[in-house]
């Protein structure tokens, strides 16, 4: 099973039900991969002991100007504006720039060769007895989705793969999304909860991916994403209520499973109907 | 000297438009023969980035050797620098006005940017992604 913990908004609970759910069925080998690579914060409740550290980066155009006759093919066939030509200069807009490489493969004149430009690591370790898998972004990098790729590639392909998502429902969600079986929605009874859920309900279902749906601090807020939830035939798999332990154990950035045992069981039971949603959105 | 002035649509009469990267149409102005005026519309005012260097880059190809506008921002400034085209801000009312000021010597020479990266993007719909 390859799970995505996802949620439009932020600070919904996307890294405490991840974690938790981890370190609760952590006899399965299960390996956890955080891939808010632009705020990682997983490995703050977990403190790995890393085995590998690898540099990511993106192939960006160097052109030589021995060569370049200024045509400008590559600032024409360039999707993202990262190239301008400019009389007797080539401008790279490192920030716009892809590194999808049409630009060295397109120039007439060959003048374009690409050089790897750093954006990021990704720290693969343990942590307890999971696999435990992260990517940082350098600061004011823009472009996370090829960090995201690789921290997907370094994991083992033959178990139980739990995803910690970026919030939103942009590229980098959709990067993270990729590949997943089953996507769960953390959200909270609020009208933002609502309306970013539905945010995220809409990207899941364009990617085809089913979806449950575990409400956080269920007893604050309204019914209304209970509501939602039936509407539309979106599971609702649980509800987490606001709890003084969960906050102070948080706030001390400790995993609630590993010191109180009634916990261990409530996110054992999340991983099963986790577990019975996905088996029943696979028949249908 | 051909000169290019960021306008909301064709011909001297236009209106300016402060923005460079993302303004509507380029009317380009042969400053000593008034005959010659050619409006290029400006195929980047829409570009999810990067309009500004595309801009630079269209003001190139044109062979336009200096540009009035409103605001430029730090890449389109360092793009128009590159291509060695002289940037005046100051404009006020229409292309034609713009021409008078220019000869006048009224417009303002500019070295560096106005305005922060993206600037010209407000007011429009956007997101993250």
């Amino acid at each position: 099973m390859k799970l995505l913990i996802a949620s439009g908004k932020g600070g919904t609970g996307k890294t405490t039900v991840a974690v938790n759910l981890a370190l609760a069925m952590a006899e399965k080998k299960i390996q956890l991969l955080d891939c808010d690579v632009e705020e990682p914060n997983a490995h703050l409740f977990l403190n790995p002991e890393y085995s590998s550290e690898v540099e990511i980066g993106i192939p960006v155009p160097s052109v030589d100007y021995s060569k370049c006759n200024f045509c400008g093919r590559c600032a024409e066939v360039c999707m993202f504006n990262a190239l301008a030509v400019l009389k007797d200069q080539v401008m790279v807009l490192r920030e716009l720039c892809h590194g999808c490489g049409s630009c060295a493969y397109l120039c007439p004149q060959k003048a374009i060769h690409e050089i790897e430009c750093p954006i990021g690591q990704v720290e693969a370790g343990k942590a307890y007895q999971l696999d435990f898998i992260h990517g940082r972004l350098n600061p004011g990098e823009a472009m996370s989705p090829p960090l995201i790729n690789a921290v997907k590639k370094a994991a083992a392909v033959d178990r139980i793969t739990i995803i910690d998502a970026p919030p939103g429902t942009s590229c980098p969600v959709v990067s993270a999304a990729a590949g997943c079986d089953y996507c769960l929605l953390v959200t909270e009874p609020t009208p933002f909860g609502l309306n970013d859920l539905d945010l995220a309900y809409q990207m899941v279902l364009k990617l085809g991916t089913p979806a449950g749906v575990l409400i956080n601090r269920c007893d604050i807020g309204d019914c209304a994403v209970e509501d939602y939830c039936n509407n539309n035939g979106l599971p609702l798999l649980y509800k987490i209520p606001w709890d003084m332990d969960l906050a102070r154990l948080y706030a001390r950035g400790e995993p609630v499973v590993l010191h109180i045992p009634v916990w261990k069981d409530r996110f054992r039971e999340i991983f099963f109907h986790i577990q019975a949603a996905r088996k029943v959105a696979m028949r249908r | 000297m051909k000169l290019a002035v960021c306008a909301k649509g064709e011909g001297l009469s236009a209106q300016v438009d402060e923005r460079f990267g993302r303004c509507i149409f380029f009317v380009i102005v042969d400053t000593e023969n008034e005959e010659s005026v050619v409006s290029i519309r400006n195929s980047n005012a829409d570009a999810a980035g990067g309009a500004g260097p595309q801009a630079a880059q269209l003001l190139a190809g044109v062979g336009a050797d200096a540009v009035a506008l409103g605001n430029v921002g730090p890449n389109a400034a360092e793009a128009l620098k590159t291509a060695k085209i002289e940037v005046f801000t100051g404009i006020v009312g229409t292309v034609a006005n713009v021409v008078q000021q220019f000869r006048e010597g009224k417009l303002v020479l500019l070295t560096e940017a106005t305005v922060p990266s993206h600037a010209g993007m407000k007011n429009r719909r956007g997101g993250k992604g």
